[in-house]
């Protein structure tokens, strides 16, 4: 639209936008939360959500409880090998279009538990993870920001084309398979359409 | 523990529902009560996913009608090997695990670690690093009991007034922790042989105010909560803990206060420098789960005079022993256990050294877990809505429990 005729329009209050923008913008600032703590950036979480650093300014605030109501997932603290299948099942429950956020150095990697023989070393292993955030824990202020980044995520996408959200886009997986502790291992150790193992190549 | 539940009787040749325990939901054989009434015992998983279960821990409960006739705690789901990458780390190393055992209270973690090795070892903190650890350790019990009694107060309903009230002040204590170490919530503050930094200038004074203005808000918690009609009859006469079983269930700390057994391990040991202070221990009457958020309040009025006059006495000087070795530090030959009273209860580590680097063996002795141990005699014969209650009156952190 013409710059020249929208600001004419406007002084005649007259409001013009896109239907993608207005989608957008209604998408981008109701993101429902699941309430779903694991260790300690839960409480990073929570302070979050509370009075110095309100997570309700970016419409946010309402955690819910049950994985049906909720647009995002913030895998806040360490997934063990016993919690993941329940991360990826919960995963599973919400309805699209939904988001993830690794809250965590655990979350993102194993973090300092790394080494420990029953710890996941990082949830994208097997649900696509959207953003991620480093620290341990990491400041309400980096959630804060992790909230942004989201936004701006959701802004960019398009209703139509390649980069249109999930939930429009058929083909694309809502569900993962929900790993289960087998012998020695989660098993699969992975999902291999959301992760692989880092391949090395060497330079001729 | 034993519990005094009966199993009820299973007809024979009655259908028998999927097989319990895998963390389904499975349907009990049928069974009939004085043959009057056909009732059907539903076995109930809450968590680990669950608002109220702080944390992922999982209560397989089993109900007859909304009555709690068997309760079985579950958990390992946050179990990150503590135990095992301590004994692989150096001493030091271990710190940093520790801030991330009970996540709310790092630095009594820290202290208890620090005091273990310092016994172990035979150093001695200076009399101005005693002070600081004081000072800490009364901050981090003011910090955790406000959060819990928020999330206690959210568990029976009260969504948000009460746990925002607790975390606005809980971030001025944390202001005060981030100040001073670096870090809000992993503080890894404490050293063996003292600390790892002096007070910033204007420390005290900053901390002073906070002290100073911390009797307002509470009571103004005071007013909100304690004598509110709803908590009253959702927690009087709930979760009854005798003293008998406290003991012997080795239940410690405010758990055990809230049951009238006199047990402070700050004033029973007196270790570090709480000889020095003057504070009373406050004890509950019934055990119930009012008592145990009453005497949690009155703690943190006690941590508030040890407090001033922790800051008003606080001497100058270093806050290292000069003979502890930071780097390449291997003890003697020999275990110890040291305990103190930490914001939950007793929390201690048993270290065994046998000379080297790392630690032989390193064992935490959670408060947490210890305390869960009863929450079957507490919850028997309750709704399955007060079991939330009492959960939330046992004060635990999953970092602990699972360690």
């Amino acid at each position: 639209m013409d710059e020249g005729l929208r600001s004419e329009l406007s002084k005649q209050g007259i409001f013009t936008s896109t239907l993608e923008d207005l989608y957008n913008w209604g998408r981008q600032n109701s993101v429902w939360p699941l309430q779903f703590g694991l260790a300690c950036c839960a409480i990073e979480m929570i302070a979050t959500s509370m009075a110095r650093f309100d997570l309700a300014r970016f419409g946010a605030e309402v955690f819910r409880p049950s994985p049906r109501q909720a647009d995002l997932m913030i895998v806040a603290g360490t997934v063990t090998k016993k919690m993941a299948p329940q991360v990826v099942r919960l995963y599973n429950q919400m309805p699209e279009p939904k988001y993830v956020i690794a809250m965590g150095a655990c979350a993102i990697s194993g973090g300092p538990f790394k080494q420990g023989y029953n710890v996941l070393k990082g949830i994208d292993r097997f649900i696509p993870v959207d953003v991620h955030i480093p620290g341990c824990p990491p400041r309400p202020e980096a959630l804060l920001h992790a909230f942004m980044t989201l936004q701006q995520r959701i802004d960019g996408q398009r209703l139509t084309g390649k980069s249109r959200p999930r939930h429009l886009n058929a083909e694309a997986p809502s569900e993962f398979p929900v790993p289960q502790f087998g012998a020695k291992d989660l098993e699969p150790p992975f999902n291999p359409e959301v992760w692989q193992p880092p391949r090395l190549v060497r330079s001729e | 523990m034993k519990t005094t539940v009966v199993e009820p009787p299973v007809p024979s040749g009655a259908p028998v529902g999927l097989p319990a325990g895998d963390g389904r939901f499975s349907l009990l054989p049928k069974t009939s009560f004085d043959g009057r009434v056909e009732t059907e015992l539903l076995e109930v998983a809450m968590g680990p996913h669950h608002p109220s279960t702080h944390g992922v821990f999982r209560m397989d409960v089993v109900l007859d009608g909304e009555t709690i006739v068997k309760l079985k705690p579950v958990f390992g789901y946050l179990h990150r090997n503590h135990e095992k990458i301590a004994e692989n780390v150096s001493y030091l190393a271990s710190i940093p695990y520790t801030d991330r055992l009970d996540y709310l209270c790092s630095m009594t973690n820290n202290w208890a670690y620090a005091l273990s090795v310092e016994k172990l070892a035979g150093l001695e903190p200076p009399e101005r690093a005693e002070y600081i650890r004081v000072i800490m350790a009364e901050l981090t019990r003011l910090a955790n009991h406000v959060c819990l009694i928020g999330f206690l107060a959210q568990d029976m309903g009260a969504l948000g007034t009460p746990l925002m009230y607790g975390f606005r002040e809980r971030e001025k204590i944390l202001d005060l922790f981030e100040a001073l170490s670096g870090s809000r919530m992993m503080c890894n503050y404490m050293r063996f042989g003292g600390c790892r930094l002096d007070l910033p200038p204007g420390w005290v004074r900053e901390a002073r105010v906070v002290v100073d203005n911390f009797p307002k808000f509470l009571e103004e918690f005071d007013n909100l909560l304690s004598g509110n009609e709803i908590l009253m009859a959702r927690t009087q006469g709930v979760g009854v803990l005798t003293a008998e079983l406290a003991v012997n269930a080795g239940i410690t700390g405010p758990m055990l206060r809230a049951s009238g057994v006199n047990y402070d391990i700050r004033k029973v040991d007196r270790y570090g420098i709480y000889d020095r202070f003057e504070f009373r221990v406050p004890l509950g009457d019934h055990g119930d789960v009012y008592d145990r958020y009453m005497i949690r309040l009155l703690e943190m009025w006690e941590s508030l005079k040890i407090l001033r006059q922790a800051l008003d006495d606080i001497p100058e000087g270093p806050v290292m022993d000069p003979n502890a070795k930071i780097r390449n530090f291997k003890p003697k030959p020999g275990e110890c256990y040291e305990r103190i009273e930490g914001p939950k209860g007793e929390l201690g580590f048993y270290l065994v050294s046998d000379g080297g680097a790392n630690p032989y063996r390193y064992r935490v002795r959670p408060p947490s877990l210890v305390n869960l141990t009863v929450l079957e005699d507490m919850c028997l014969g309750h709704n399955v809505a007060d079991a939330v209650a009492i959960l939330g009156s046992v004060d635990i952190v999953l970092g602990e429990v699972d360690r």
